[in-house]
């Protein structure tokens, strides 16, 4: 079983000035699955997250993804490495367009160094060229296409969400990191996520989401892990998670699924 | 090679950058009775120093967001070492065949802003960790240093190398084989030849993947670290660059007018220069010669035309009136600086 | 606080953010924890390593003694300039860099008022002394009530900024007023310009510095009953706890900071005229006392009274002790390195450390 996992959380505790978001989580992602991580806020999902893609450190623990350690490696190495996130509360770059933020995405590829940007040399402008085809193909999977020369600021926010996905599949994961995906989207624009993240899965990129939709998360996820009070409750196929009565129970007088 | 989109808009501008010099060359003092005194030859030269250094500013400051209070600092490092090695090179023992050589002023610029540019490279990896107004201060506080240890002659008074208080005189004019690159109106040429190439260099910046990257961080720098840019290195190499930029404007600056004084570069120029690329536009290219020339313009102005209108005011006023524009674009115009995306693009972080 | 901090948000960024996150984010630093013994001991390093130079120089018990008193003297006033950034950061978020020429106005307007006089008594330096420092509060609240507070809603840096062209203002002004020679103010005790030297065992005091030690003493415990004991400073350290809650209890926010600057005007006004008979002050000696007390203000953490008049003292003596043992220009180097040191210490920030 170790050895077939993409991504191994170990024993991992993270503690923010005496205060404990996460204590002794252990948990795997598999190649080619769709996990999901649930739980109350607060919970310590989003801190996973960001221990994780190295945003943060561990207090203890660690975390090993393709068979290497990701304990203390800058956030840039991760993404270089192969693990691509979303944020909760999107990220995006003012001012710049759609195709621009897939091109950022890109950004690893490009290959320009300060001297031959200043210059404009033949080969920058041919990569260029090459990165814009690329993003193009990545806009046409996420039906952006039509947007593509649009300031991010105009885009209605269901978009934000598919332009943050595009600009993460342009680093060409093998994790992608998915910080509540269907939060602030319609039912429509959720069920529209939901394919979306099977067609990347059937790609053959790994999936791992945090999301706080409960129709959508046991809909999707192929394995579930629930997080209470920074401490794992339990771990296993949605159906059997969704009757577990320490779920229920955690659950119990949450009113903010919605 | 296909014409880059900014390319008509460069040769226009190098198109009349020629041809006032020329104009001047065969007139000299022309363009100063055409326009009573206001724009000189001299006030043009200038304007293309802070071109110069104002491309490398707005890189840092108006594309990626990172604040600098402390540029002067850099134009005076270029300007010291440029005078330092070529009017005391003897002290430090460089032979005299090298220092009388013509090629020795333009070598001493280009290491000076090699130099310049490695320490920035290096004291960037540190500080730009630092964000909005704690950069500010660490880069004023940087500035700061610099110019006291330059005002201090580097620690080492029994050398006298940057002359202390009183700076050096008797910089040589650049040289090019036999041919002193002299009077003004000669000059004018060498240093917009400079500020034009290097405007065009941050244009080609500005329109690449590098430029993109830079205005990515300027928006989120989490997002734009969770696609595997190195930000740290990022913002590093854009301050090393304006810095060697910075550095090579002083050197220019010092063979220009022939002295340096510490005073030249502190803290109050280094704001001058953020007030010149406010008012020019930080985030954009062509706001460098815009706004060095306008700023210029309204001290030349001031100067020459309000001030002797008021007989009773003989003190400098031009502080007073800087600090006034800086308070007053800062209160009216503050977009484009560096911050107002910048504090809102990292909530959780500040 | 952190409302304060942030600039209007334009519609995009109201929709991204719809709800407080946890901290997703450490800055570099951060990552290794830094247990709280680093900043005590890093100073006490470099206390040891200026200690070990005196040395060299052949320094003994007397010596370091006397650099100790004077140190305490200095980094008094640098603690009253610090306490000024305090309290003005706390109530509106902003480091107010023209807290540097309201320590030069201190001085120069008392000088300009006692030349209307001519100094005859100590009555007459009080009463000047004092319209010196009512009129500094004066143009300190105008300064933010014409600059800052219509640019409230400008982020942190360009408020800065502001505060920065402020301050070249000012000192341009007083350049014109004033001229770029030194002034001389009399000693408070022999109201002269020679100071009465006491003699404690090895160590010479000057009489100026018992002065100093007093009003600093004094004027700190005042502003610790102001904020303990008056309506007004509760309403101020309601507005530094948080603003919108104070807002809601029907507290001006708005006045408060200009009333913050007010004491912000007081402070420095009252750390430049103590120390001014022992400096002879000029029109810019408010750019080095005003980065040396904002240094001494994030020593101590930038939201802590306390800690910005120990930030102060300690930054007095440690430079004291480096100016015993290096070349008589560099002694201002000393605080400008401290400076970068300290931010870099703390990269995400001090305000942050003060709230958790």
């Amino acid at each position: 079983m170790t050895g077939e996992a993409l991504l191994e959380v170990k024993g991992v505790t993270k503690a923010f000035d005496g205060l404990v978001a996460l204590s002794n989580v252990s948990l795997q992602v598999r190649p080619g699955q769709i996990k999901g991580l649930i739980g109350p806020n607060g919970a310590g999902k989003t801190t996973l997250f960001n221990l994780i893609a190295c945003c943060l450190a561990p207090t203890a623990g660690d975390i090993v993804f393709r068979g290497r350690s990701l304990v203390g490696l800058p956030p840039h190495r991760a993404a270089q490495l192969g693990i691509a996130r979303t944020f909760q509360n999107v990220q995006v770059f003012p001012g710049m367009t759609v195709l621009e933020h897939v091109l950022v995405g890109l950004h690893r590829q490009a290959r320009a160094g300060l001297l031959t940007a200043a210059l404009h040399t033949v080969g920058v402008r041919r990569t260029e060229l090459r990165l814009r085809e690329q993003a193009e193909v990545l806009l046409d999977l996420l039906e952006l296409t039509p947007w593509a020369g649009a300031p991010v600021e105009v885009l209605p926010f269901g978009l934000l969400r598919r332009v943050e996905l595009a600009r993460a599949l342009a680093v060409q994961p093998k994790l992608l990191l998915l910080d509540e995906p269907g939060s602030g989207l319609n039912p429509t624009e959720k069920q529209a996520m939901s394919q979306l993240v099977r067609g990347l899965r059937d790609r053959g990129v790994t999936v791992f989401l945090v999301e706080h939709d409960m129709t959508m998360v046991m809909g999707l996820a192929d394995e579930v892990a629930v997080l209470d009070h920074g401490a794992l409750l339990c771990e296993g196929p949605p159906s059997k998670v969704q009757r577990d009565p320490r779920v229920v129970a955690a659950y119990l007088g949450e009113g903010d699924d919605a | 090679m296909t014409q880059p989109r900014w390319g008509p808009p460069w040769l226009a501008m190098a198109a009349v950058v020629a041809a006032v010099g020329v104009w001047e060359l065969a007139q000299p003092g022309g363009l100063a009775r055409l326009s009573r005194g206001l724009i000189s030859t001299d006030l043009l030269i200038r304007t293309g120093l802070f071109t110069i250094v104002l491309v490398g500013l707005n890189l840092l400051m108006g594309y990626a967001g990172q604040a600098s209070l402390g540029q002067a600092a850099f134009y005076g490092m270029g300007a010291f070492a440029s005078a330092i090695l070529t009017v005391r090179g003897r002290v430090l023992g460089i032979p005299q065949d090298l220092l009388a050589a013509w090629w020795w002023p333009w070598l001493v610029m280009g290491l000076a802003a090699l130099a310049v540019g490695g320490f920035a490279l290096v004291v960037g990896l540190a500080i730009l960790r630092l964000r909005g107004h704690y950069l500010a201060m660490a880069t004023l506080g940087l500035g700061i240093i610099v110019y006291i240890v330059l005002r201090e002659n580097l620690g080492m008074p029994h050398l006298n190398l940057t002359g202390g208080f009183d700076g050096i005189v008797g910089v040589p004019r650049l040289r090019v084989g036999g041919a002193e690159l002299w009077p003004v109106q000669v000059y004018y040429f060498v240093v917009w030849a400079v500020a034009l190439t290097v405007v065009a260099l941050g244009l080609g910046v500005v329109h690449s993947p590098v430029g993109r990257a830079l205005r990515a961080l300027h928006g989120s720098e989490l997002a734009t670290e969770s696609v595997g840019v190195d930000v740290g290195r990022l913002k590093a190499k854009i301050f090393a660059l304006s810095a060697a930029l910075a550095s090579v404007a002083g050197s220019l600056y010092a063979h220009f007018q022939a002295a340096v004084v510490p005073d030249t570069f502190g803290f109050v120029p280094s704001l001058e220069l953020v007030v010149m690329s406010a008012v020019g536009g930080m985030s954009s290219i062509w706001g460098a010669p815009f706004g060095a020339l306008t700023v210029l313009l309204l001290e030349q102005l001031l100067r020459t035309h309000v001030l002797g209108l008021l007989p009773a005011v003989s003190g400098e006023l031009e502080p007073v009136v800087f600090g006034a524009l800086l308070v007053v674009i800062m209160m009216f115009w503050p977009a484009g600086l560096v911050s107002s995306r910048k504090v809102q693009a990292s909530p959780g972080s500040s | 606080m952190r409302s304060a901090a942030e600039p209007a948000t334009t519609e995009l960024a109201a929709r991204t953010r719809r709800k407080p996150q946890e901290p997703f984010r450490a800055p570099p630093a951060a990552r290794r924890v830094l247990p709280r013994i680093v900043r005590p001991a890093a100073l006490a390093v470099v206390g040891a390593g200026l200690w070990l130079l005196g040395r060299r120089l052949g320094y003994g018990a007397p010596e370091y003694l006397q650099l100790l008193v004077d140190g305490t003297v200095t980094g008094s006033v640098y603690g009253l300039v610090a306490v000024g950034f305090v309290v003005v950061y706390r109530v509106t978020g902003v480091i107010n860099f023209a807290q540097g020429a309201f320590v030069m106005l201190g001085p120069m307007l008392t000088i300009t008022f006692l030349g209307g006089i001519g100094v005859t008594g100590g009555v007459p330096l009080a009463a000047a002394a004092a319209t010196a420092v009512v009129v500094t509060a004066g143009i300190a609240m105008a300064v933010h009530r014409f600059t800052l507070h219509p640019a409230r809603q400008a982020s942190a840096l360009t408020r800065i900024i502001i505060t920065v062209g402020v301050y070249i203002s000012l000192q341009g002004l007083a350049l014109r007023a004033w001229g770029p020679r030194p002034y001389v103010m009399p000693a408070f005790s022999t109201l002269q310009m020679e100071d009465r030297l006491l003699q404690v065992g090895g160590v010479v005091v000057q009489a100026q510095s018992l002065w100093v030690w007093a009003v600093g003493v004094v004027t700190v415990l005042g502003l610790i009953l102001f904020f303990e004991r008056t309506v007004a400073g509760k309403a101020m350290r309601a507005c530094a706890v948080n603003r919108t809650a104070a807002r809601l209890m029907g507290i001006r926010v708005d006045r408060m900071a200009t009333l913050a600057f007010g004491l912000a005007g007081i402070l420095g006004a009252v750390a430049g005229i103590v120390l001014a008979p022992s400096t002879r002050p000029t029109y810019d000696m408010g750019l080095e006392l005003g980065l040396k007390g904002f240094v001494a203000a994030i020593a101590g953490g930038l939201t802590n009274l306390p800690g910005a008049v120990g930030g102060g003292l300690v930054l007095g003596i440690l430079e004291s002790l480096w100016a015993g043992v290096t070349v008589a220009g560099f002694k201002d180097l000393f605080a400008f390195v401290m400076l970068i040191l300290l931010l870099l210490a703390r990269p995400q920030g001090w305000l942050e450390a003060g709230h958790q």
